[in-house]
This record gives C-alpha cells, sequence and structure tokens, in this order.
C-alpha cells in the first residue's frame, strides 16, 4: 500500500503551497502518472480518503493525466508504446531497450482557495 | 496476502473489495446540506502550477544519504524480497564468515518485533530496528533518522535489510549504491514477471535456498531468463545460506562493490 505514502506525499506538497499562499483551502490536484509507474488507481483512490482526512485536502479532489509508457530499443533504435516493463522490442526482439515516457509521478498543478 | 501490494495484510483485501460499503462519500449523492455556518461561497482560487515529482521529498533525502555514505565511503546495500527468502538468514552468513574482516552495520525494517536486529546482535554488529507498523516500506527519512543513531565509521558497510514485500520497497529510493533482490527457489520462477519493479530496480540478484531444489518443480533457468527480460544487466549469484554454497560467490562481489566504491570516491 504505497499509495498512501504517495498520498502523503501529496499532502504534504499541496498543503506547504497552500501555506505559502495563504490559503484556507485545495480545491483540486491535477496528477501526471504514468502507466509504469506502479501507481495502482484504486489503491490511490483508497489511499486518498484516509490520507486527506484532517487536512486541507479533504474536500480537494484529484485529475489524474495519465501518460503512456513509451520505449526505445538499444538494439534497432525502434520507439514503441510499452505496457509492462518486460516487453520486448516489437521489431527486433530485443529486451535492453529505455524507457522514456511512462514511470512519471508528478504534481503538475494544485488549485488553491483562499 | 493484501492485493494491493502483496504485504501479508489479509484485511487489505477486504477493504478494497468493500470500500464502496465504507466510503459511500466516493460517490456523489446530490445531497444537500445547511447553511448555519459561515463560509464563502465565491472563494478567490489561486492555481499554482508545480511539475514536482511526488516523491520528491524522499529522492532528495535519498540524494542526502547518498551523500552521507559517499563522503564516508561507506558502501551501503538495500536488500529486498519477499517475506522468508532469506534476507536476515544472508546477512548472519556474511556477519559470521566476514565479521573480521570488513566493519559491518545493519539496518533491519520490519512491522513489527525486534526478532531480526536481535538474531543480527549476536555477531556483535551495531544494528538499528526500524518498526513500520503498518507500513510497508523503508523510506529515505527513516534510514536517516537510523543512521544517526547508528553512525557508522568511515570505510564500513552498511546492510539495509526492507521490510520483507516485494512491491512497494521498490518505489523508494533510500541511498544506496546497489539494490539487491533475493528470491528463494521455493517462490517460483515467475516472481519477476509478478514483481516486475523490483527486478527492475536492482543490481544483483541473489537466488537463495539452492539446497532444495532436488526436491522441487523450480525451473532456475527459466526464472533468470524472466529477469532478464525486465533487467538485462541483472547480476546473478546462487546461494544456499544453509548449505553454505554459493556463499564464496556473493563475498567476492561484495568485495568487488567495496573496491569500486573507494575508487569512485
Amino acid at each position: 500500500m504505497h499509495e498512501l505514502s504517495i498520498v502523503m506525499s501529496i499532502v504534504e506538497a499541496a498543503e506547504e503551497q497552500a501555506r505559502k499562499h495563504d490559503a484556507k483551502a485545495v480545491e483540486c490536484i491535477d496528477l501526471e502518472i504514468g502507466n509504469l509507474s506502479g501507481v495502482d488507481e484504486h489503491a490511490l483512490e483508497f489511499a486518498w480518503e484516509v490520507g486527506v482526512k484532517n487536512t486541507l485536502l479533504e474536500k480537494a479532489h484529484y485529475n489524474i493525466n495519465k501518460i503512456k509508457g513509451w520505449a526505445q530499443c538499444s538494439n534497432c533504435d525502434c520507439e514503441f508504446e510499452i505496457k509492462e516493463i518486460f516487453d520486448p522490442c516489437p521489431l527486433c526482439g530485443e529486451h535492453l531497450i529505455n524507457i522514456l515516457r511512462g514511470k512519471e509521478m508528478k504534481i503538475q498543478s494544485i488549485t488553491l482557495l483562499n | 496476502m493484501c492485493a494491493t501490494c502483496g504485504c501479508d495484510q489479509p484485511g487489505m483485501i477486504k477493504i478494497t473489495n468493500v470500500r464502496d460499503a465504507l466510503f459511500p462519500q466516493l460517490h456523489h449523492h446530490g445531497h444537500t446540506h445547511n447553511h448555519n455556518d459561515e463560509h464563502q461561497h465565491n472563494p478567490k482560487r489561486t492555481q499554482v502550477d508545480l511539475e514536482q515529482d511526488i516523491l520528491q521529498k524522499n529522492n532528495l533525502l535519498a540524494e542526502r544519504n547518498r551523500g552521507y555514505f559517499e563522503a564516508k565511503e561507506i558502501t551501503a546495500f538495500n536488500l529486498v524480497s519477499s517475506p522468508g527468502s532469506g534476507k536476515t538468514a544472508l546477512l548472519e552468513c556474511t556477519l559470521r564468515d566476514l565479521g573480521q574482516e570488513l566493519n559491518f552495520y545493519v539496518i533491519e525494517g520490519d512491522q513489527q518485533t525486534t526478532n531480526d536486529a536481535d538474531r543480527i546482535a549476536k555477531y556483535n554488529t551495531p544494528v538499528i530496528q526500524i518498526n513500520t507498523g503498518k507500513g510497508c516500506h523503508l523510506d529515505a527519512t527513516m534510514v536517516k533518522d537510523a543512521l544517526s543513531e547508528l553512525k557508522p565509521k568511515e570505510h564500513s558497510v552498511v546492510f539495509i535489510e526492507n521490510i520483507g514485500n516485494l512491491v512497494c520497497p521498490s518505489m523508494f529510493d533510500l541511498g544506496e549504491q546497489k539494490r539487491i533482490v533475493i528470491i528463494s527457489v521455493t517462490e517460483g520462477e515467475d516472481k519477476p514477471l509478478k514483481y516486475p519493479d523490483m527486478f527492475a530496480g536492482s543490481q544483483l540478484c541473489i537466488i537463495n535456498k539452492i539446497d532444495l531444489l532436488p526436491y522441487l518443480k523450480f525451473d532456475l533457468p527459466k526464472l533468470i531468463e524472466y529477469a532478464k527480460r525486465i533487467n538485462p544487466q541483472l547480476e546473478f549469484i546462487e546461494l544456499s545460506c544453509s548449505s553454505g554454497e554459493g556463499l564464496e560467490q556473493w563475498y567476492t562481489w561484495l568485495k568487488r562493490q567495496l573496491a569500486t566504491t573507494e575508487i569512485v570516491s
């Protein structure tokens, strides 16, 4: 249940911004989560309910901007969509690949209520 | 086992299944609320574009730990595995056989008990036990706090034994130089495919309990093939903490890492 730690990290970052801007509450958080980041959306939803209690995010909602996994083969340079980190290159079958996108776990923006 | 992270909390499956019953507020019910309390209906909104990594704080602290290790020329290893794969047993063998030669320190992570730290302390090795309660992984803050208690000396080796869990610890950098994933042959050769993140982030895979191979239907080459699909650079050492087979290879690997650290620093 590392999603609870993730929610707690979001709460910490958002509350820091709220304090900085003298805000009374956080209304919305936009997140960027890659498909290969290891974050389970259902677990995140559950952890969110628990993690935001008694914080400035108690009534906040979040949006997830999902990022598709994208990789480049080190053997033939082919770029392709990757669903699992063990997917081989579809062109040459090589497993030596570089993941270009899909590991993201970011807070893009926060909407504060003053 | 918990359906979310594979940790040993049976309650987690139950909670996930009854989520809707427990948290009806997840769905909008079109309810009204009374207006006895005073609140502003048109508050001012401020949008802050943050573009910040969610685990930024952990990652920064991990870098701080890494800097601490580098400055003191300490080599730190993060040991990860399922519960019962033999992390503590491997440490016991290592402390027993190399304890005279190298300066070891151990940070033990478990949800409860000091059982593992007690086992390590018998080898006269300074050890700190972190009990995470319900937490399913160690993070960089816990390691930083443990280090300030442990005070490892220069040129020493710090082993951080993570919580037995193949999912959550993969996401949290502790500041270690190398991550070692341990799997025992009683676990099934498809573990790398089931828990790919842990194998992707590790540099060494120790395959433990190989003395049991004659009694099991465990396809060792298949395990290595699966793990290499995820991480082609992963190194492998097959050993048994019970019979001692393969331990020399582990010790050689371990000493090679120390030499590398000294050259780098």
